[in-house]
This record gives C-alpha cells, sequence and structure tokens, in this order.
C-alpha cells in the first residue's frame, strides 16, 4: 500500500509497476520567491497514459505541470529544486537547452492561443524552428497534425484564414495541433477545456484518447467527472503537497487517504 | 466525516438512508406477523400482509427513481456512489425478503383452508425463524451504522441458518414417511422454511454490501468473511 510520505516514491501501485516512466519526479520544491508552491513532490509520469492532477486552486497542480517543461523559467523569481529526470537527465540542470525541452514536452493553456496568423502557418511556426522541410513535407506534416487534433476535416478547405477566425473549441484543437506538429513525447494540458462548451470539451476528451495511443499526456482539470473519465493515473494534491496517486478508478471508487475521498465527494473546506 | 460542501446533496443522500432504513422496518415487520399468522393461522391476517407488499414493492420503486436522480445530479464518487450502488442493491434485497414473507402468509392461508393440521408447523421452524429475524435486525442496524464488523460475523453466521434449515427439511420428512396425511402440511411447512432461509440470505447479501460501502471490497462469493471472522478471533 502506498503512502504520500516524505522521500518515498509514489509509483501509483502495484499494476503500474510494468509500464515504463516517462518522467520521473523526485524531491521537487517549487518556489515563488519565498513563498513554497510545491513540497517534496515524488511522481512518476507514466509511457503513453494519461496523468491527471486534480486539486483545489492553489494546490500547485499547475505549479506541477509547469516545471515539467520549466516553463516557470519564463518568469523570474520562480525556481524548482529536486530532479525531474527525463530521458535519463535532470531536465532542472542549468545545461538543459529549454527550447529543446519544449518541443519534446509541448504544452496547451487553459484559454485557446492561436496565433495571429493562418491556420497553416499556426502549425507551420513551430515546426520551422527545429527542421527544415520543403514545402511538400510541410503541407503533409500541417496535415498530418491536423488530423491528429481532429481538425482537419473542418479546416481543410480554410487554411489560409486566420486561426482566431476558428470557433473556441477549433482553437483549442488548433493549439493541440500545433503542439503535436513538432513532434513531442509528452503534451501538458492545462485546463485544455475550462473555457469550452460541452461539445468542444467531447471531442478535446476524444483526442486526449486517441492521442495518449502516440504521446504521455499529463492534464491538470478543475472537472472531476473529466479526470475520471480521462485518466489512467490520477493525482491528488493539496497546499503543495502530493496527497495521493494512484489508478484513476481507484482513485475515484475507493481512495486511500480520507483527505482525497473528501475532496472528490465534495466535502471540502 | 465533514460534510458536503453542499447542503441540499447532504440532505439528499441522508433522506435515501432514512428511506431504505424504513423499508427495512417495514419488511422485518411483514416477515415477523408472517411468522405470528403462520402460528396463528388467521386468514384475515395472512390477507393484510399480502396486501402490506405493494407498499414495500412501491417504495423500491420510489427509492431506484431516487437514486437515479441522484446519480444524474451530483456524479457521486468514492464512498458516496458506493452508499448509492449498495443502496439500489440493498432495496431489491428488501423487496425479496417483502416476496418470501408474502410467501409464508400464503401458506398459512393454505394450511388454515384445509383446515386440519395434523403437525406442529410453527414449532418446526419457530428456532430457525428466530434466527433469521435476528440476522435481519443486525443486518439493518450494520447499515444504519456501516458497522462492517458485525456485517462480517452475520455473513459468518448464515451457515447456521442454513444448517438449520436441513433440520427443518429432515423433521418434516420424517412426518411425512410415518404418516402420509401430514404431507400436504408437511410440505408447506418445507415451503416456509425455505422462505425464512432465503430471508437469511438476503440479510447477509446486505450485510456484505455494508463491508463495500464501508471498505470499498466486494466480497460477495469469497470467503471474506471466514478469514475475518479468525483474525477476529485471533486479536
Amino acid at each position: 500500500m502506498m503512502t504520500a510520505t516524505f522521500g518515498t516514491h509514489l509509483t501509483a501501485d502495484a499494476a503500474s509497476g510494468d509500464i515504463p516512466v516517462t518522467i520521473k519526479v523526485d524531491n521537487l520544491d517549487f518556489f515563488y520567491g519565498t513563498f513554497q508552491g510545491l513540497k517534496q513532490i515524488n511522481l512518476d509520469v507514466f509511457d503513453k497514459k494519461v496523468t491527471a492532477f486534480i486539486g483545489p486552486s492553489g494546490c500547485g497542480k499547475s505549479t506541477l505541470l509547469r516545471t515539467l517543461n520549466r516553463m516557470y523559467d519564463l518568469y523570474p523569481g520562480q525556481r524548482a529544486e529536486g530532479s525531474i529526470v527525463y530521458k535519463g537527465k535532470n531536465i532542472l540542470d542549468h545545461d538543459v537547452d529549454v527550447n529543446v525541452l519544449r518541443a519534446k514536452i509541448g504544452m496547451v493553456f487553459q484559454k485557446p492561443t492561436p496565433f495571429p496568423m493562418s491556420i497553416y502557418e499556426n502549425i507551420a511556426f513551430g515546426v520551422r524552428l527545429y527542421e527544415n522541410l520543403s514545402k511538400g513535407e510541410m503541407d503533409e506534416r500541417v496535415e498530418w497534425a491536423l488530423n491528429k487534433a481532429a481538425l482537419w476535416g473542418e479546416v481543410k478547405d480554410k487554411l489560409n484564414k486566420s486561426g482566431l477566425s476558428l470557433s473556441g473549441g477549433q482553437q483549442q484543437r488548433l493549439c493541440i495541433a500545433r503542439g503535436v506538429a513538432v513532434k513531442p513525447d509528452v503534451l501538458l494540458l492545462d485546463e485544455p477545456t475550462s473555457a469550452l462548451d460541452p461539445i468542444s470539451t467531447v471531442k478535446i476528451e476524444e483526442l486526449i484518447h486517441e492521442l495518449k495511443e502516440d504521446y504521455t499526456i499529463a492534464i491538470v482539470t478543475h472537472n472531476m467527472q473529466q479526470a475520471a473519465r480521462c485518466s489512467d493515473f490520477t493525482a491528488y494534491m493539496y497546499l503543495g503537497e502530493l496527497v495521493e496517486f494512484g489508478e484513476t478508478d481507484k482513485i475515484f471508487l475507493n481512495p486511500v487517504k480520507k483527505e482525497t475521498q473528501d475532496y472528490i465527494t465534495g466535502r471540502f473546506g | 466525516m465533514p460534510e458536503h460542501s453542499s447542503k441540499q446533496y447532504e440532505l439528499d443522500l441522508e433522506a435515501i438512508r432514512s428511506r431504505v432504513l424504513q423499508m427495512g422496518g417495514l419488511v422485518e415487520k411483514q416477515f415477523f406477523d408472517a411468522m405470528n399468522c403462520f402460528r396463528s393461522l388467521n386468514a384475515t391476517e395472512a390477507e393484510r400482509i399480502i396486501s402490506t407488499d405493494i407498499e414495500v414493492n412501491q417504495m423500491e420503486v420510489a427509492l431506484d427513481d431516487t437514486c437515479t436522480h441522484l446519480i444524474v445530479k451530483r456524479q457521486p464518487a468514492a464512498n458516496d456512489l458506493r452508499t448509492v450502488m449498495a443502496t439500489i442493491k440493498v432495496i431489491t434485497d428488501l423487496e425479496r425478503i417483502g416476496d418470501e414473507a408474502t410467501k409464508i402468509a400464503r401458506a398459512a392461508h393454505a394450511i388454515h383452508q384445509r383446515g386440519l393440521v395434523p403437525i406442529a408447523h410453527e414449532e418446526i421452524v419457530r428456532v430457525m425463524a428466530a434466527s433469521v429475524g435476528k440476522q435481519l435486525h443486525d443486518a439493518l442496524d450494520a447499515f444504519a451504522r456501516l458497522d462492517q464488523k458485525q456485517a462480517t460475523r452475520l455473513i459468518v453466521a448464515d451457515e447456521e441458518i442454513d444448517h438449520e434449515y436441513r433440520a427443518v427439511v429432515r423433521t418434516a420428512i420424517t412426518f411425512m414417511m410415518e404418516d402420509p396425511r401430514t404431507i400436504s402440511s408437511a410440505l408447506d411447512t418445507i415451503w416456509v422454511a425455505k422462505a425464512i432461509e432465503r430471508i437469511g440470505d438476503h440479510a447477509k447479501n446486505i450485510a456484505e454490501y455494508v463491508v463495500y460501502i464501508v471498505e470499498g471490497k466486494d466480497i460477495r462469493h469469497t470467503d471474506y468473511a471466514i478469514s475475518q471472522q479468525g483474525n477476529g478471533d485471533a486479536a
């Protein structure tokens, strides 16, 4: 039986024993200036599985997601200590090229953030930063990425239209396509559907289901039903600590910790 | 346990629990009355018990509906979900207990109509009926208090009732072999014993759902209770 005591590694449980680990978080502390946002996080993100982070606002779930591709680097005064091992390398080390890292560990944000350019360019822009493709190869890549994001059918006749002309749900799928286009290993989704209507939400959730065939996915969500529907593993966080981590079905049917149970059943605060 | 952030949710869950117990009280009385009726062979009383069953059936339907509404409105999780799922099953068992009590009342009615009672029909099943009455009461009590230890004890004790049932059947067979005129009444008594034994099984099912609610373990068709009992004795 796992426990969330400090210094021990939360490996979900025995059932996850055979699944390769893509990202291994060890004794991770995170600071916003003097405020400690994450405390001694130990967690495995499993290969080609969906890991959901749930918890009340301010619990550190988005912070944890943002450390996984060093998105926090963009802000002065924020720092992480401990280790996040990805492909045998601690990505918190200073010699890590964060641009390459972020191409491998892509991120999609809460609000759709298409670039103010054409749908085609939204995808191609990122690819050009890392690869030198011919026009034909780029066309292929754009189509492939839009297909992956289940958007191709809706936009194939208007690739030169602005990305901003799409609906909210389409814009979010465009952002996912943009993330997928650079062929990452991991996709980090920070509340990807919280600004979307139910139909777009279902489409994104379907997409998550399909994308996990090829990618490892970590998702932060406030919608617990979404975590229950989409994820294989769930981590419950509170006040910067990882309270419980385990298989999603187990967390939602019979969590080990009382705090987890209180939160997911709505007995909070 | 802290209360839900939503007061209404808390009230809804509480209302479901109290209605299950109300239904439990009703079938418990139905069984008690049916046994009394089987002793007195009062035909009017038998008809009254049979008609009570309609009330039990309606409660089952209404509670099922309430649970469905709670699921669609609240999407319960963890212990709340287990409570709702177990409730849906518990009320099925309660409704069947009502059916069995009705069967006992019908047997009383049948023996009454035949007029002649050549055997001490009620005495044969009295011990067994008392054990099952207690099992049912304790099962409902374990459900009310979410007492999985008591539930575990009940599950083990069900063996005893099965044993008593076999003894009743042997006694009835002895009567029938000695005097063929007892066959009708002896058969009715066996049907009653079977109904009592089934009520014991339903009480056991309820006890199993209590363990499911509390521990999240589905222990049906396992030897969980016996192994737990072993641990309890050792402790």
